[in-house]
């Protein structure tokens, strides 16, 4: 039998117009939650004024305060030169992070349409698609976006096309999926009855009931694509040594990580919160969206 | 089967002022079962019935113990021959499940491993509730008993085999014989029959009123199906919102029913109803015109199925099927599973093809028209799901979803004329405003199944095909859906197609019938001729099989008996 709950609750219900102060309400009692989301927002806030959350310049060292450690005035301490990392750091999340988005809104875009087509097709179609899909998760992702930014040039732009291509596969893989669970749902095949033509029932019916999946997946990916786009600079692929930015931080840190060890800490604990928060906002976005 | 059996102290199992409730929020609970008693004395059979959201299973779930993390026990207390088990540690009651109480659950296609073979699951059951038999031979044959016993007569056999190679029918016997490899003096069985066809339905019915004879053992039977209560029980108890709401001996129920409820569920039985239903109206005139609006011809079509080790086999789901339509009627199509009714509403909507034969919708050949011309054409022709839970767009408002069609065929131009169809469309299924913008969830299964007539009748077709459209509804919900059909015919004029595998439901819309078995038609004509006077042998089984022959036994309404009775006078 149903739980009954269920059918004495379903008038009441209204899913998809939750009041926002419900939705706060549900984050207040999960506190992890909210961290990473708090984390997350700070770095878009880094990303977008820097200057609103530090008066040091990333570029203007004082050379006699040269690897200071962390403390009131340096909260993430100096480097070589004196340079506040804090500040680098700030200054940093603007790079990294629109190499990032830029890596996955190319992912998602090539990869959903991918999945997309190759699932409501099917056939020679699905068939050419999926094997070329395999052909991409065949090779290491950071061994393709490596190839693919020396093919490139090194630059941060690069490094976000690099990183992108590697994971269309994934989003591929994941959207393809779901396009065939949904297209066997009698609601698709109502609305063909319904005098739909195969465009509209795609567009839709199928693209909005299997979209949730993969933009849980974009989330995740978000975390991935930090990090693969940090260790692409780390290597020296990314943008030269003046400008900061976070895998090349982490570089410059690297040599006196021994007698200075906040020089590459510190930046990269910011790159290990970016990408714990991001993995633990999609992993709630799947929770909610379960079906 | 009314003879009484020796009385003991203690019932084998009482309820008393058991009150169970859920957690719905962080300190909300919301009441499932609210004070129930009840009491099954060896050797009798109660049924305990109810439509879907009544409490009957939470309460069983409760009296097994079996209930989910977010249910309590609120107030109440059970107990088993007098020793009471409330509060009972689920290691404790694991020893009273199977030893004292059997359970079979309800569906057998879900509710057995896939992946052990029967008899290692059978055997499961004997070693943990029966110490005593120690070497594994012993616990064979108890295990081989036990099948027995549940009536499968090549017990050897399923003994060797796993769950997907046997039938329903044999699955539920197999979990029968779980159920009773403990040696129990109770069994609680939860919807046993629901998932099966009626015949086999019968056949499993049959088999435990003989158990119970053979045995002594006390049986709690939990049906949504009056019907089957009504056939089967020594006692029945009718459940509503969480309470016994009334509890008698059959007769008694039937000849003096105290309460609304009851009396609601018994008229809504299709076996209560004299004949065909008629429009709310007024007498539905007969329709002159009855030329064909749909005719099929030497309809075939093979699957391909996969066997074991590359082997290919076929499966013949339709076999050479006619069908013919009047115009203003309802064609119903009857058969048990695996019958191809499915597949044939299919075909007559070009949803599947078909590898042969031909459709005509007037004089418009569909097979092998193109995408454009169909969709033409399903102006005309529309379809209903059975599953009114999955055919609606999980995303789409009632307001979008009935417009889909008028968008699609761009009949109702403009925003105003389409929300003035659709509001108009929705008040033909009884449905106003103030759904327009609830989403399927917010919707009973009933609203749904409206919504989904609606958004059918939108493109103003002629024909409706209905696959099993009332199926997963309950009975009350079931008799306002038909009678809204009804009248919608009478108003429009349409003819429907109405697939189904419930006679009684044939009887209260049909005029004219098709059996199907295994993909061939076996009989077809008039209803009140295949009904009253069955040409073929297969006919006469499934109407025999019908539960509810007794609903009107009693004499309270002056309908003939449908099932049985029918057969009997052929």
């Amino acid at each position: 039998m149903t739980v009954p709950l269920d059918t004495l609750a379903a008038p009441a219900r209204r899913g998809s117009a939750r009041p926002l102060l419900g939705r706060l309400g549900g984050l207040a009692r999960q506190p992890v939650l909210m961290v990473s989301w708090i984390i997350v927002l700070v770095v878009i806030g880094w990303a977008v004024a820097p200057r609103l959350f530090t008066s040091y310049s990333p570029y203007e060292g004082d050379s006699a305060a040269s690897f200071a450690p962390p403390s009131v005035e340096h909260w993430f301490g100096t480097d070589r030169l004196g340079r506040d990392l804090f500040a680098r750091t700030v200054y940093g999340a603007h790079t990294t992070l629109t190499a990032t988005l830029l890596a996955v809104l190319i992912a998602f875009g090539i990869g959903t349409v991918a999945g997309l087509i190759a699932g409501f097709s099917g056939g020679i179609v699905d068939t050419a698609v999926m094997r070329l899909v395999d052909v991409f998760l065949a090779i290491p992702s950071l061994l393709l976006a490596m190839v693919v930014v020396s093919v490139l040039g090194y630059s941060t732009q690069n490094i976000a096309l690099a990183v992108g291509i590697s994971s269309i596969a994934s989003f591929a893989r994941v959207m393809r999926a779901e396009v065939l669970a949904v297209v066997t749902q009698d609601y698709v095949r109502a609305a063909y009855g319904l005098g739909r033509g195969r465009l509209g029932v795609m567009l839709r019916h199928v693209v909005p009931n299997s979209l949730s999946s993969v933009v849980a997946l974009a989330a995740l990916e978000v975390g991935t694509a930090v990090l693969a786009v940090a260790s692409l600079g780390f290597l020296g692929y990314g943008a030269p040594p003046p400008q900061p930015e976070w895998g090349l931080l982490v570089a410059e840190g690297r040599d006196y990580v021994a007698t200075h060890p906040w020089a590459a800490i510190m930046p990269g604990l910011a790159l290990a919160l970016v990408v714990v928060a991001a993995h633990r906002i999609s992993t709630s976005y799947r929770k909610e969206h379960r079906r | 089967m009314t003879d009484v059996p020796e009385r003991e102290e203690d019932p084998l199992l009482r309820i008393a002022g058991l009150a169970i409730d859920y957690r719905t929020g962080r300190r909300r609970w919301t009441p499932a079962v609210r004070g129930v008693d009840l009491h099954v004395d060896p050797g009798e059979f109660v049924s305990l019935v109810g439509e879907s959201g009544s409490g009957k299973s939470t309460l069983v779930q409760g009296a097994l113990g079996l209930l989910p993390p977010s249910a309590r026990i609120r107030a109440g207390s059970i107990a088993y021959s007098g020793v009471d088990v409330t509060g009972w540690s689920d290691q404790r009651m694991a020893r009273v499940r199977g030893n004292y109480v059997g359970f079979i659950p309800q569906d057998p296609n879900t509710s057995l491993n896939p992946v052990k073979k029967i008899g290692q699951q059978v055997i499961e059951s004997v070693r943990f509730n029966a110490p005593d038999a120690r070497n594994a031979a012993q616990h064979r044959e108890a295990a081989l008993e036990s099948l027995r016993t549940a009536g499968l007569k090549d017990a050897e056999r399923v003994f060797h085999q796993y769950p997907h190679e046997l039938s329903g029918g044999m699955k539920q016997r197999a979990l029968i014989a779980i159920a009773l490899a403990g040696r129990p003096r109770i069994v609680v069985a939860d919807e046993p029959t629901s998932a099966l066809d009626v015949t086999v339905q019968k056949v499993i019915l049959d088999h435990l009123m003989r158990l119970r004879e053979e045995l002594g053992i006390g049986i709690l039977l939990i049906t949504h199906d009056l019907g089957v209560a009504l056939d089967r029980s020594d006692r029945i108890l009718v459940m509503q919102d969480g309470r016994i709401v009334e509890e008698g001996p059959v007769r008694q129920v039937l000849e003096n029913t105290t309460h609304d409820y009851t009396r609601r569920l018994l008229d809504a039985a299709p076996a209560r109803q004299a004949g065909r239903l008629e429009p709310t109206s007024g007498p539905r005139a007969r329709p002159t015109d009855t030329s064909p609006v749909l005719r099929a011809r030497a309809l075939t079509r093979t699957y391909q199925l996969r066997g074991g080790r590359g082997r290919r086999r076929q499966l013949r789901a339709l076999d050479g099927v006619d069908l013919v339509v009047r115009k203003g009627t309802t064609h119903a199509i009857v058969g048990e599973s695996g019958a191809g009714k499915s597949t044939l509403a299919s075909i007559l909507v070009q949803f599947t093809a078909a590898d042969s034969g031909t459709v005509h919708i007037g004089d418009r050949e569909l097979t092998g028209l193109g995408r454009r011309e169909l969709r033409e054409i399903r102006r005309d022709l529309q379809f209903v799901f059975q599953n009114p839970f999955t055919s609606l767009d999980p995303r789409f408002t009632v307001g979008k979803l009935v417009a889909e069609p008028l968008q699609a065929f761009k009949l109702a131009t403009g925003k105003q004329e389409r929300t003035a169809r659709v509001v108009e469309l929705l008040g033909a299924v009884a449905l106003d405003e103030s759904h327009l913008h609830r989403l399927p969830a917010e919707l009973s299964g009933g609203q749904r199944q409206r919504v989904a007539i609606a958004r059918a009748l939108a493109p103003n077709p002629g024909i409706l095909v209905l696959d099993e459209a009332v199926s997963a509804l309950d009975v009350s919900v079931q008799a306002q859906i038909l009678q809204l059909l009804v009248d919608l015919q009478a108003e429009l004029g349409l003819s429907y197609v109405f697939v189904t595998h419930d006679l009684g439901v044939v009887r209260l819309i049909a005029d004219d019938v098709t059996v199907m078995k295994g993909g061939v038609v076996v009989e077809t004509g008039p209803v009140e001729q295949v009904l009253r006077s069955p040409r073929h042998e297969y006919t006469r089984e499934l109407l025999e099989a019908v539960p509810g022959a007794g609903i009107n036994g009693a004499g309270t309404s002056g309908g003939e008996r449908v099932g049985a009775a029918i057969a009997h006078q052929a």
